[in-house]
Parts: structure tokens; sequence; C-alpha cells
């Protein structure tokens, strides 16, 4: 066998110490909380208006059919939501602005944007 | 179609690469189409799974399951791919020198095939997964369109497929004392490239701070949507929009693979007594090359 334990175990505990200094951070409770409708491969409403410089969360409801993919290049964010589900994705502080999003499986029609006051 | 195509061919296109990234690192293993053949074979399993448990991963931890899915499945890929790397630094030139050699599975048989399978299981699993989903979306929309997307979906897999085999014969053409470099090179990147998206998910699910977002938007000079910014993204890590937190797991992953590597690869070296001997080795796989080339 070529596994050599020790040295395995220190590529481990390597990999492990770097990815835990970095700690874990709790997210708080209270922020604000915006709702998204995944429908028919479209989101509702298109245009999401938030408080620019604070943390927020963004509800998306998927109802189908299907599962959407919700993804923001600008807002650095891919979540998968199945059918039928609800997904949390937490945001900001944002820049004023406006940032867009778009459903991977549906790219044609399900395109969105956040405006950030 | 064109649409359904490009998804497909983007997830694809990921895991492709680094089968055939794989296969190449993986010269001189006997039965090396097998234990990679096998790894893919578990890795659509498990993508299926995946993605019939998308509900549930989606739902755990107060619904950021996914985000912690993905980053493990990324950084327990990082973590073999720098062990590979270690392993390769130890015992790189020996194999090289076999390959060229005909007693060629006295280190060959040692190499860590399981670790390489796994490697390739990942890949397959993660990108494998969402395109599960993707095409069960199509499946169930019941379009008129969808034997067009069916087609584009096809198309996007050969596509994919085609480049990730363009890689592995691009690879396959360097001599053997080469290739072990080349791929190991492009081992440790993939795996940068890989723990700073781990990062992002977990910045995502706000278990760390972004530290910057984004740090720089090269976007518009090079998007990573682009074919060259996404090969490039899959091979070196490129992002044109990054978080702080992922630049840092980026340099951090790359320098602990190359510094282990370093490390354990010096501890191997001989005495300079050796050197001459060394270099006459070099001159008969030279040659081994050349007649194997014929």
């Amino acid at each position: 066998m070529f596994i050599r334990i020790p040295k395995f175990r220190q590529a481990c505990v390597a990999v492990l110490l770097f990815v835990s200094t970095a700690g874990v951070v709790a997210a708080p409770d209270e922020m604000p909380v915006f709702q998204l409708t995944a429908k028919d491969g479209r989101f509702i409403p298109e245009t999401v208006e938030v408080p620019a410089g604070k943390k927020f969360k963004l509800v998306v409801n998927n109802e189908g059919p299907g599962p959407e993919e919700f993804e923001s290049h600008e807002l650095n964010r891919e979540k998968v939501i199945p059918a039928g589900k609800k997904a949390d994705i937490l945001l900001g502080p944002l820049k004023p602005g406006t940032y867009s999003f778009f459903g991977e499986f549906h790219p044609k029609t399900a395109k969105g944007q956040i405006v950030a006051k | 179609m064109f649409a359904t195509g490009i998804i497909v061919w983007r997830e694809v296109l990921e895991a492709a690469m680094v089968v055939g990234l794989v296969l190449a690192a993986a010269r001189g293993l006997p039965r090396r189409g097998l234990w990679v053949g096998s790894g893919v074979a578990a890795g659509l399993v498990g993508a299926v799974i995946v993605a019939a448990f998308a509900g549930a991963i989606a739902s755990a931890a107060q619904g950021m399951g996914q985000e912690i899915f993905n980053a493990s499945v990324l950084f327990a890929a990082v973590a073999m791919l720098g062990w590979h790397n270690v392993w390769m630094a130890r015992h790189g030139a020996g194999l090289a020198r076999e390959i060229n050699s005909v007693g060629r599975d006295v280190a060959a048989g040692r190499r860590p095939h399981y670790l390489l399978a796994s490697i390739v299981g990942i890949a397959v699993l993660r990108e494998g997964s969402e395109t599960v989903l993707f095409l069960y979306g199509i499946a169930i929309a019941q379009q008129d369109e969808a034997s067009a997307m069916w087609a584009g979906a096809l198309l996007g897999l050969l596509f994919g497929a085609g480049m990730g085999f363009l890689l592995y014969i691009g690879l396959m053409r360097l001599a053997a004392r080469h290739l072990f470099r080349v791929t190991g090179w492009l081992i440790a990147l993939l795996a940068a490239g890989m723990a700073a998206q781990g990062a992002g998910f977990l910045v995502q699910a706000d278990f760390l701070p972004a530290w910057g977002q984004p740090v720089w938007d090269t976007s518009g000079l090079l998007s990573q949507q682009s074919l060259i910014g996404h090969v490039l993204q899959i091979l070196i890590g490129y992002m044109d929009r990054p978080s702080g937190m992922q630049v840092l797991f980026y340099v951090l992953t790359l320098s602990t693979i190359l510094i282990l590597g370093r490390l354990y690869g010096s501890l191997q070296r001989r005495p300079a007594a050796s050197k001459t001997l060394a270099r006459a080795e070099l001159g008969k796989m030279k040659l081994a090359d050349q007649v194997g080339t014929k």
C-alpha cells in the first residue's frame, strides 16, 4: 500500500488548518427580507429595490415547474432552488447601483435586477 | 437549443477538463482507463443522487446546506489534488524514468490510483448534479422545443467532452518528464481555483466575510462567461469579479501546495555525487523518448 498515514495526516491537517483559521461568523437574524418568486421560467418581480449599505436577505420561492438556479455574476451568487422550495440568499451591504441576476436554467426569460438605493 | 447547449457545455467542460488532466497525470499507471472510468461512473451515480436530494440538501443547515455541501466537495477535491502533487513531488522523477523503461510497474503500481479516481468522481459529481437538475427541468417543462433542447444538450456534452479530450491529447504529446511538471502545475492551479470557488460558497453562506466584493472587476476585459474566460477559470482559477476572501484562499492554497511539494520533493533529492548518474539517466530517457515516438 502506498499510504503512509503520518504524511496523509499532515496533508489533511495543513488543509484543515487554513480552512479553519478563517473562523466562522454567525449571520445576524435582524435583517430586512425581500421576496422573489420564480415561476414558469420567470422572476416576479423583475426589479427588487433594496436599501444600500445594509445586509439583507432575498427569499427566492420557486413555484416551478422544475428547478431554477438563481445566479448573479455581479453579486457573486449562485444557488439552485428545487421546484416547490424556498432559498435564502444573503446579500449586501451593496453600494447604490443596479445588480442584475438571472435564472441559469431559463437564461432567456428569467432575468431581473436588484436596485440598491 | 443554443442556450441549452451552452449551459450543458459549461457544466460538462469543467468535469471533462479535470478528467483529461487526471488521465494525463496518470500516465504510466496500469489500467488508468479503468480507474478513471470508474471515477467517472461513480461521479455520475453520485450526481443523480445529489440531484434527487437537492431539496433536502438545500434546506439543511438553516437553508445554507447547498453552500456547505458545495464548499465541502470543493475542499475535498483540493485536499486530494494537493496530496497527489505532494506524492508526485516525491515519486514523479522516478515515475518519468520508469515510463521510459520496460519495468514500469515498480513505482507506477504504487501510485495513488484511487486518489485519481476520487478526484475525477468528485468533479463529475459536482458538475453533473447541476446538469442532471437542468435536464430534469427540461424534461418536465414539456415545451414545444423540447427535442431541440435535448439536441442542444447533447451538442454541449459532446463539445465539453471534446475539449477535455483535446487537453488530454495535448498533454500526452509532452515527454514524460515534462508531462509531470506541467500536470503538477496545472493541478496546483486547478486546486487553487477550486479553493477560491469553495471560499465563494462560504462567503455566500455568510460563514466568512467577503473582504471586498469584488476586489477587482475585469469582466469588461475578459469575462468569465466567454469561452477563453471560462476555460481559464477552470484551468487556472481565473476570476473576473472575485471577493477578497477568494483571492486569499487562492493564494494560500497555491502556496501551500507548492511549499509542501518543495518540502517533500527535497527530502527525496539525492546527494550531489549522483548528479552525473542522473544526467546519464536523463540521456537514456531522451533516447527512449525518441525511440518511443518513432
